[in-house]
């Protein structure tokens, strides 16, 4: 397992630096660093780049506020019998094609004729805002089942010695559930982040013209394959990066 | 000791890929066949949208399961939406043929992944159209790498509810002030640049543009500027036909550059306002050509789906459906017949010669350009980097 996971990353790395022959149609297995130096010259692949994060960013927030009121509800509010409803509700729509659901989307935010046009005359059409709403609905549940999980580890007992204590609701939210509850948020945003910087066909079903890097990975590996596997690596460094940072938040023992 | 445990499975992997990696291909790849042996009973291919229909579409339209009663031949069809695509399909070799167009079939061969093809074996071959057989983008080297499939023009397809006045050249899709900004497609690959070049051809001409896929660094740039302006129109680019389809019929997406079969396939979704016209700048094309896979694991197979699919009767049904001009002008006839058309192969100037040679038909740039005007066009591989700064 161990050895395909690493072996794949390995190749992916070792294909980067190859580099396509005179007129494009083989590949020269001569080690050199040109893809990433065109990857740093051209500032459109810098635009991609941070439109990419920009996206997987703006995801993980709508989750985490989606999220959060849920899985409140879910472990605190409702009787147990109801809750396991609920948990079920949540996973349900994992079993149904990730492919159904976003062209599903399509015509849902299509603008005209479009189910959101048509119901409310307006719609974010094809493009970033509907497209960060459709990643969002696609990665929610994988932000629900951390933060569900967190708040059932968290004992009862501490919300009502926070009231007891006179905070109100809003209060003891902020100073006792959310910090405790940071590890599972976390969590959840290594899930929901991961995903959104790695998807490209969300994006050609309901993204526009929105380019993304795995857009573009996608787009140029039957042609440059080496320089799609470079442009490949970034999003790669990037969540080695994020997931460096929140080691020490103590988010991993949650996954 | 961890390390050491690694880098013995490194090891066992190489061994193991080398192992596995040599896959020495069944009789000679370059050699042709001398005769068609016992069918596999499988077929791979891949194709185009609307070539191998089992009927899934629509019911009416089903000639793989006729092909596959007849030769026991079961068909696995893989849709491909670029030629980038067919490309690197090709390469994994596990397919034993395809429909590959001239911006493929060309790189196809000189990589070495398809075979040259013996037409005697092909009975229709020879009631194919003259002006398909031998040409660059299906002969190498004086030998014959495909059988000639079919052929037609990129059209300009628009929504005649929004679109009121009829369009007659591609400057409407290259508007900046376009009134339909956001609701204008595109195809979404690298070729489509020879579509703003074909268009620059007659609206600068003193860029001096002759063949849209022999380009000079001057010339390219002037096209790859063109599309990043219409970049700011653009909805959405296609490249799934099916998507595009639902794009137009939704109406979402209003004017832009098409197949005839999107036109189709939304048609029979119930779209009864699209319209589509070949502009006076001319239009960008395809002519295909099914070609043998070097390692295919089926090749009598494939040399009866070649015969049958160039069969007037086939040919008929493939061409009607997917809205082209049939490689064999005999089934102009069976269209007459099958589909109470008499027009078909008139609209699709089937017999045309001089109308084919109009057409630019997809073909790969190189560096040695392709009309022979010098060694200094720009190569294909600048054209993918160019199309992903189009975008943005």
């Amino acid at each position: 397992m161990l050895i395909f996971y690493v072996g794949s990353l390995a190749s992916l790395f070792l294909t980067s630096l190859y580099r396509l022959n005179e007129d494009g149609s083989g590949i020269e297995k001569v080690i050199g660093l040109q893809n990433y130096k065109e990857l740093a010259h051209n500032s459109v692949y810098l635009d991609i780049t941070l439109r990419t994060l920009k996206i997987a960013v703006l995801v993980t927030l709508l989750d985490i506020v989606l999220a959060l009121p849920i899985a409140f509800f879910m472990a605190k509010v409702v009787s147990p019998r109801f809750r396991r409803l609920l948990v079920a509700a949540v996973l349900v729509p994992l079993w149904a094609s990730y492919l159904v659901k976003a062209f599903s989307w399509r015509a849902i935010i299509g603008s005209p004729g479009g189910v959101l046009d048509k119901t409310f005359g307006m719609s974010p059409n094809y493009g970033e805002i509907g497209l960060v709403i459709v990643l969002a609905y696609l990665w929610l549940p994988y932000m629900v089942v951390p933060i569900y999980a967190g708040l059932e580890r968290l004992p009862d007992s501490l919300l009502d010695a926070s009231s007891d204590l006179g905070a109100h609701f809003g209060f003891t939210f902020r100073k006792v559930v959310l910090p405790l509850l940071m590890p599972a948020i976390v969590a959840g945003s290594v899930f929901t982040f991961s995903l959104s910087l790695g998807d490209y066909i969300a994006v050609d079903l309901v993204g526009g013209n929105t380019q993304v890097i795995g857009s573009v990975v996608f787009d140029t590996f039957s042609a440059d394959l080496p320089f799609a596997a470079a442009f490949a690596v970034v999003p790669v460094i990037i969540m080695v990066a994020y997931i460096l940072g929140i080691r020490r938040t103590g988010a991993l023992e949650n996954l | 000791m961890k390390t050491a445990r690694f880098c013995g499975a490194m090891v066992a992997i190489t061994l193991l890929a080398a192992a596995c990696g040599d896959d020495s291909p069944s009789a000679n790849p370059n050699e042709a066949p001398r005769v068609i042996g016992e069918g596999e009973k499988a077929l791979n291919l891949i194709v185009w949208a609307g070539y191998a229909e089992d009927g899934s579409t629509s019911p009416d339209y089903d000639w793989v399961h006729p092909f596959q009663d007849k030769t026991g031949c079961i068909v696995k069809s893989k849709i491909a939406a670029t030629s980038d695509e067919m490309f690197q399909l090709m390469s994994t070799g596990q397919y034993d043929g395809v429909s590959a167009s001239g911006d493929s079939s060309v790189r196809l061969i000189d990589a070495g992944l398809v075979s040259p093809v013996n037409t005697s074996l092909i009975q229709n071959y020879a009631d194919l159209s003259s002006f398909l057989k031998n040409q660059p983008y299906n002969t190498s080297g004086g030998k014959n790498y495909g059988i000639p499939h079919g052929w037609g023009a990129n059209y300009l397809m628009w929504n005649s509810d929004v679109v009121t006045t009829a369009p007659d050249s591609w400057n409407v899709v290259f508007d900046k002030a376009s009134p339909y900004k956001g609701k204008v497609t595109a195809y979404d690959a690298p070729i489509y640049i020879a579509d703003a070049a074909l268009y620059l051809k007659t609206a600068q001409p003193d860029l001096g543009i002759k063949d849209p896929y022999s380009l000079t660094q001057k010339q390219f740039d002037a096209s790859v500027a063109l599309l990043k302006d219409q970049h700011s129109i653009i909805g959405e680019y296609w490249n799934d036909y099916s998507k595009a389809a639902s794009a137009f019929e939704q109406g979402s997406t209003v004017l832009g550059t098409t197949w005839q079969v999107i036109k189709n396939t939304a048609e029979l979704a119930g779209s009864k306002n699209l319209q589509a016209v070949l502009p006076k700048e001319g239009a960008t094309g395809w002519s295909d050509t099914w070609m043998v896979s070097s390692k295919a694991a089926h090749p009598n197979c494939m040399y009866m789906w070649m015969d049958y699919i160039t069969s007037p009767d086939v040919q008929a049904q493939v061409a009607y459906y997917f809205g082209e001009a049939p490689a064999n002008p005999k089934a102009c006839a069976d269209i007459a017949t099958r589909y109470q058309d008499t027009t078909h192969c008139d609209v699709f100037k089937a017999t045309d010669e001089a109308f084919a040679k109009s057409i630019s038909f997809w073909a790969t740039p190189r560096k040695k350009c392709l009309d022979g005007s010098g060694n200094d066009c720009v190569p294909f591989v600048d054209w993918i980097k160019a199309w992903t700064e189009i975008k943005g």
